[in-house]
């Protein structure tokens, strides 16, 4: 990829994984800031792996990552495996208003501005009327809302979401895509990983298709070929115990310039 | 009516001294049983409490029947068995709940031991059931002064510890003060566990702490006002507790439990919070 635009997160023949087994290995290139990119692959692609490793939760095996003048803090990320509690008693708004932590942190309080911030996200995703619920008395799409209103306030300048519409009516995908759509307009770096291809085609920019390694990675149209897919689900293998040592310096990667 | 509700109070010192021993530990450890509850870890209550006897009882042989030389034994004792079984839980496969029940089921046994070969059983009895009714100034200060230290340290680390039971992974992600709640948390629970045994013994002290809470979970939806009614509860059931057992000449620590208890069963029949009697009567549902 050339760019003249700065890069958010680059990565240096990034490995990672776990307990030595890469999930995605060798990966090279650069999220470009302000970039609406897509993670495409099959499972067991490595797409979740990848965005753990740019938040740090998970050390590289080998190679490395940057943020480039980023710090951790700047990122806000939506995992897939969620370990919320919904049985916890808070209400919508105090769980949506903890995405103000990095304004307020642990002791400063809510004041007027704040507060109105938060009646600001939870409109902005419908919520308005539910702010006194307590979470457990919503329904799953209804908590998506709650979590997009919570990064929504979190004013990161990275967002990744993995897999952030799964078990989520069109209607309410529409909205949160609507939503993505703005955070991009804003100058914000977005990444998603996805499964549906059309939703990519119509609202992602760029795609990087992922198996593994780096299948393709460019402009959306050009990454989302038969071709390109079908390697893709060809190189995703299984988990190999007796792996060999891998002796790779660099992946061989197409790449499609912008 | 008053009179038999209050003159207890008014003639004896020893009762006066009981209820303010009850009242401060009521201030302190049903809040953190709150917590306990919320990221279910009940039953730890229970396993630390265990784990907290053989320093109690090297205390105990170290200088008798001495507050501060028990208090201190057996916060040491508690504190060991958290980081213990919190270095075993990170470093190998084992969960938390599992290598702190090896560690507290090894601290039992160890302070069962100690007790028995070198006190007598009556010692033993003093040191599980607690001596609610013979609370010296030393306990009394110490009670107090844990919970005081119980709420101001909850009021510090309120919020994180809070995000740390809804959303774990969300805390980490947002700051680094995920560990250190958890640890201070901890430290609160041993702390009050410690307090209370003076009184209620190490057996009983569990059920101030988690009764209460449990109680709170069916009144109410938010967690300020669970921390409220569950202090509400244990101020109830302590008082209630040492009055049956002064008119009834019961042991004085299983009366404020059993009596907690009660006030449990009870909410679990007519709470409002999902109590079993509004179950049977099902209302029409609404329009929205």
């Amino acid at each position: 990829m050339t760019l003249e635009k700065r890069a958010a997160v680059s990565f240096h023949n990034l490995t990672l994984g776990y307990d030595r087994h890469p999930a995605v290995h060798h990966i090279n290139g650069e999220v470009a800031r302000g970039d609406l990119l897509a993670l495409v692959g099959p499972n067991g692609a490595g797409k979740s792996t990848l965005l753990k490793g740019m938040v740090g939760q998970l050390k590289p095996l080998s190679g490395s990552l940057s943020l480039d003048g980023l710090r951790r803090t700047d990122i806000a990320y939506l995992p897939q495996q969620i370990d919320i509690d919904r049985t916890f008693p808070i209400t919508v708004f105090d769980a949506v208003a903890m995405g103000l932590w990095h304004d307020i942190g642990a002791w400063r309080g809510l004041d007027r501005s704040r507060s109105l911030a938060v009646r600001g996200a939870l409109h902005t995703l419908g919520l308005q009327d539910l702010g006194e619920r307590s979470v457990g008395a919503l329904s799953g799409g209804q908590f998506q809302r709650v979590l997009f209103a919570r990064l929504l306030l979190q004013d990161a300048a990275i967002i990744l979401l993995d897999e952030p519409f799964r078990a989520v009516d069109t209607k309410t995908v529409e909205d949160l895509l609507r939503l993505i759509d703005r955070w991009h307009r804003e100058g914000r770096t977005v990444v998603a990983a996805l499964h549906d291809l059309d939703q990519v085609r119509a609202h992602f920019p760029n795609t990087l298709l992922l198996a593994r390694e780096v299948v393709a990675w460019g402009p959306t149209r050009q990454v989302l070929t038969q071709k390109n897919l079908a390697k893709s689900r060809q190189l995703t293998e299984a988990w190999d115990e007796h792996a060999e040592v891998c002796e790779r310096g660099e992946a061989s990667v197409e790449r499609i310039s912008a | 009516m008053i009179h038999a509700l209050v003159d207890p109070f008014v003639d004896f010192a020893f009762m006066r001294r009981a209820l303010v021993g009850c009242f401060a530990l009521s201030l302190g450890a049903p809040p953190v049983g709150v917590f306990l509850v919320l990221r279910r870890l009940s039953l730890m209550g229970d396993a630390m409490s265990h784990a907290i006897l053989p320093g109690a009882a090297i205390g105990f042989l170290v200088a008798g029947l001495s507050v501060p030389a028990m208090s201190l034994g057996g916060f040491i004792a508690g504190i060991a068995v958290v980081l213990l079984a919190g270095f075993v839980t990170r470093s190998t496969i084992l969960r938390e709940d599992a290598s702190l029940a090896a560690f507290y089921l090894v601290s039992l046994a160890l302070g069962v031991l100690i007790v028995s070969v070198k006190g007598s059983s009556i010692d033993l009895l003093h040191v599980l059931f607690g001596t609610v009714l013979a609370l010296d100034d030393t306990a009394l200060f110490l009670i107090a002064a844990i919970a005081t230290l119980t709420m101001l340290t909850l009021a510090v680390i309120y919020r994180p510890l809070v995000l740390e039971c809804f959303d774990p992974s969300f805390l980490d992600s947002v700051s680094r003060l995920s560990s250190p709640t958890h640890f201070l948390f901890l430290v609160l629970v041993v702390l009050n566990l410690v307090g209370g045994f003076q009184a209620l013994g190490t057996l009983m002290v569990v059920g101030i702490m988690l009764l209460p809470a449990i109680t709170a979970r069916f009144w109410a939806q938010d967690i300020s006002n669970m921390i409220i009614v569950a202090v509400a509860a244990a101020f109830a059931a302590s008082f209630v507790g040492l009055l049956l057992s002064y008119y009834l000449n019961l042991p004085t620590g299983p009366a404020i439990i059993l009596t907690s208890g009660a006030g449990y069963i009870v909410s679990m029949l007519i709470g409002v919070q999902g109590g079993l009697l509004w179950q049977l009567m099902p209302r029409k549902h609404l329009e929205a």
